[in-house]
């Protein structure tokens, strides 16, 4: 494997460059190429950028701030102390091997966030694995920079519905939606609980706006490194605006990337080249994800939304246990995008019908709604408690969020999940879902809120039955997701353990320089 | 390559062979005296104070039986390099062990890049075995001192 590496210490006079031949003597024994930037007093020569592009993995032990970091993005990167690097070179170079091969930057999840806090964006990305894996990195990638937008964004909305509660009455979820930004800004009071709910509300609602543009963006980062990231957000934005949801982001994402990353291969003459990555690339590669997103994917995409409308609108007479199911499966099948929006804007249009009975088809039909968009979140939450072994760290940690999203009826909580493995998360989301719609319409619960999940409690015809219903989806969801896991290994649920594992024994062998006599 | 030839940096006066020396500060200050002697530091206690304070921040004990103490003072007038054999070893707060070898590291604060980089290059001549094998074997501190320049010799 080849690798670059950079050192450097305080006084960079011993530590820097001891490290650096003791990391390049480990990886000529071991036969690696380690080439290392000595980032010390004697000054620095930069190493070439075609070599940091031909590296396979990036070797930090630096005790000082890494200069122009970004240089090394997008690699698998480890980051050890130059103490480490001078006295067990070997183990350094053996934990850079484990990163390369489990193409993850470090084994815990957190470390994405930190790498991004401190001017160096990560990927998961190994260049040298095969096509599946990639796929599976470059969407991995997305969701790490996507999960703290659900958790945050979720989590605001979530504490909004319960201080609306207190704040108002049992309708307060729903009215506290109704304050606009407006509003909040001419009349916020530090003393009112409704403007806080309302703040809350709309700051968690900001957070959401990002979700699909940073899994669009972040992907095709991924996939095109800088050049990627305004195609990819701008792709997700216009996913949102055209209504196709996370998978119209994993679309964007992907168009966006692969543009990017082909414009960037143009031969261009000298005196373009310069400007190709802040002008060219971005202008040309935006341009057409734009075109795509909007004429090639956007009028599909309403057609199949009022093609849906309207087949829902035509069984209204039918069998209400029958429509629980489709709109609960719906509801599971894209997770706030096109077909979930159908399911739930025909819910929510009927309680707006005028002069309605207490038990009205439209509040069964709102429950039914409601109860199969919480299915989703709380499943995942489940499966990656009951079976944490199937996910990945960052899967998990999105799993403890999950339960609070689910409960509150914010279905986007599961699409971490989705993004990975879609085929085997929709699935369950889609029968969960609908098991749990056609059970609250057998058990003829009613709800006359649009939203709120558990904090419009009050609001829900026979309340205990709803749950019930959306328990039983629930387990039924998780046990399907858990199921169809198994059958199959997932390459970075495997590596993140190997690298787990890895890094444990080191931690347990401890320094093996051999003793001077 | 280079035409330059700054001072060497290192001369027999600047061999301790058989130092005994209680701890790395006294060890430390031993090897400051011998450059304070020859004129290389201006103020022996102003560097030490330095050497401790770069000591403090991370142990200087390398892998291999080696004291690496060091620091860029403006009490340094030329980039030297004090080295003592110690048989009895001192702790240098190295995991594998006493150090048994020790260089001082002495550099100009505004050192200019011929002198740093004569430095990096001990620095890394230090990580292989057979430098410090033929150190350690050395019969003389003249043999020392011409050992440790012509490795260290720019290439």
């Amino acid at each position: 494997m080849k690798f670059v590496a950079v050192t450097s210490c305080p006084t960079g006079i011993a530590h820097t460059y001891m490290a650096a031949e003791a990391l390049e003597q480990a990886g000529k024994a071991a036969g690696h190429d380690v080439q290392v930037e000595t980032q010390g007093s004697a000054g620095t020569i930069a190493l070439d950028p075609a070599v940091i592009a031909a590296a396979d993995g990036v070797i930090f032990a630096a005790d000082l701030e890494v200069k122009d970091k970004e240089r090394f993005a997008g690699k698998p990167t480890i980051d050890v102390g130059v103490k480490k690097a001078v006295h067990d070179a070997k183990g350094v170079l053996a934990q850079a091997i484990a990163a390369v091969e489990a193409g993850v930057v470090a084994p815990a999840g957190p470390t994405a966030a930190a790498g991004a806090a401190s001017g160096g964006l990560s990927t998961k990305v190994d260049k040298n694995a095969g096509v599946g894996t990639r796929v599976r990195q470059w969407l991995m990638t997305g969701i790490s920079y996507m999960i703290p937008f659900v958790a945050a964004g979720g989590i605001l909305i979530a504490l909004a519905f319960m201080l609306a509660n207190l704040a108002w009455d049992v309708d307060g979820p729903i009215k506290v939606t109704q304050v606009t930004a407006e509003q909040l800004i001419n009349s916020f009071s530090v003393t009112s609980g409704q403007d806080w709910a309302a703040l809350l509300n709309l700051t968690g609602g900001a957070a959401f706006g990002f979700l699909v543009p940073v899994l669009a963006g972040f992907i095709a980062y991924a996939i095109a490194d800088r050049p990627g990231l305004v195609p990819g957000f701008v792709g997700g934005a216009i996913a949102v605006t055209v209504g196709a949801g996370f998978l119209g982001g994993l679309a964007a994402g992907f168009v966006g990337g692969f543009l990017a990353l082909w414009i960037s291969r143009w031969k261009v003459p000298r005196g373009v080249r310069g400007i190709m990555p802040v002008v060219v690339i971005p202008l040309v590669s935006t341009f057409i994800t734009g075109l795509l997103m909007f004429v090639v994917l956007g009028r599909p995409i309403a057609a199949l939304m009022d093609g849906l409308t309207d087949w829902l609108n035509s069984l209204s007479g039918g069998s209400t246990i029958l429509l629980g199911v489709l709109l609960g499966a719906m509801m599971g099948f894209d997770l706030g995008g096109p077909v979930n929006k159908v399911a739930y804007t025909f819910a929510v249009t009927g309680l707006a019908t005028e002069g309605l009975a207490s038990d009205a088809t439209q509040y069964r039909v709102m429950a039914a709604v409601m109860a199969a968009g919480m299915v989703a979140p709380l499943a995942m939450a489940l499966a990656t408690v009951v079976r944490k072994s199937l996910f990945t760290h960052a899967e998990r940690e999105n799993g403890k969020a999950a339960w609070l999203l689910g409960a509150s009826f914010i279905s986007e909580g599961a699409i971490p999940f989705a993004v990975v493995d879609p085929l085997r998360v929709l699935a369950s989301t889609i029968v969960g879902s609908a098991v749990t719609g056609g059970l609250v319409m057998a058990f003829d619960s009613t709800l006359r809120a649009p939203h709120g999940g558990i904090w419009v409690l009050p609001l829900i015809g026979n309340p205990i039955l709803f749950v019930l219903a959306v328990i039983i989806g629930t387990v039924v969801c998780a046990a399907i997701v858990i199921v169809l896991k198994s059958l199959g290994t997932n390459s970075v649920v495997a590596a993140e353990q190997a690298a787990d594992a890895l890094a444990e024994s080191q931690e347990t062998t401890g320094v093996t320089a051999p003793a001077s006599a | 390559m280079s035409t330059s030839s700054p001072a060497a940096l290192i001369t027999p006066e600047l061999v301790a062979l058989d130092l005994v020396a209680a701890d790395r500060d006294e060890a430390t200050r031993h090897l400051i005296d011998l450059l304070a002697a020859a004129g290389r530091v201006t103020d022996a206690d102003g560097f030490h104070a330095d050497v401790r304070a770069r000591e403090a921040q991370m142990a200087t004990g390398m892998p291999g039986g080696i004291g690496l103490p060091h620091a860029r003072s403006e009490h340094v007038t030329v980039p030297s390099l004090a080295l003592a054999r110690v048989p009895a070893g001192v702790d240098f707060g190295a995991p594998d062990g006493p150090a048994t070898l020790i260089f001082l590291i002495a550099a100009p604060a505004g050192g200019d890049s011929d002198h740093l980089k004569i430095l990096a290059a001990l620095a890394r001549r230090l990580v292989h075995e057979s430098f410090r094998d033929s150190l350690r074997a050395a019969p003389d501190a003249a043999t020392i001192a011409e050992i440790v320049t012509r490795e260290v010799a720019p290439s």
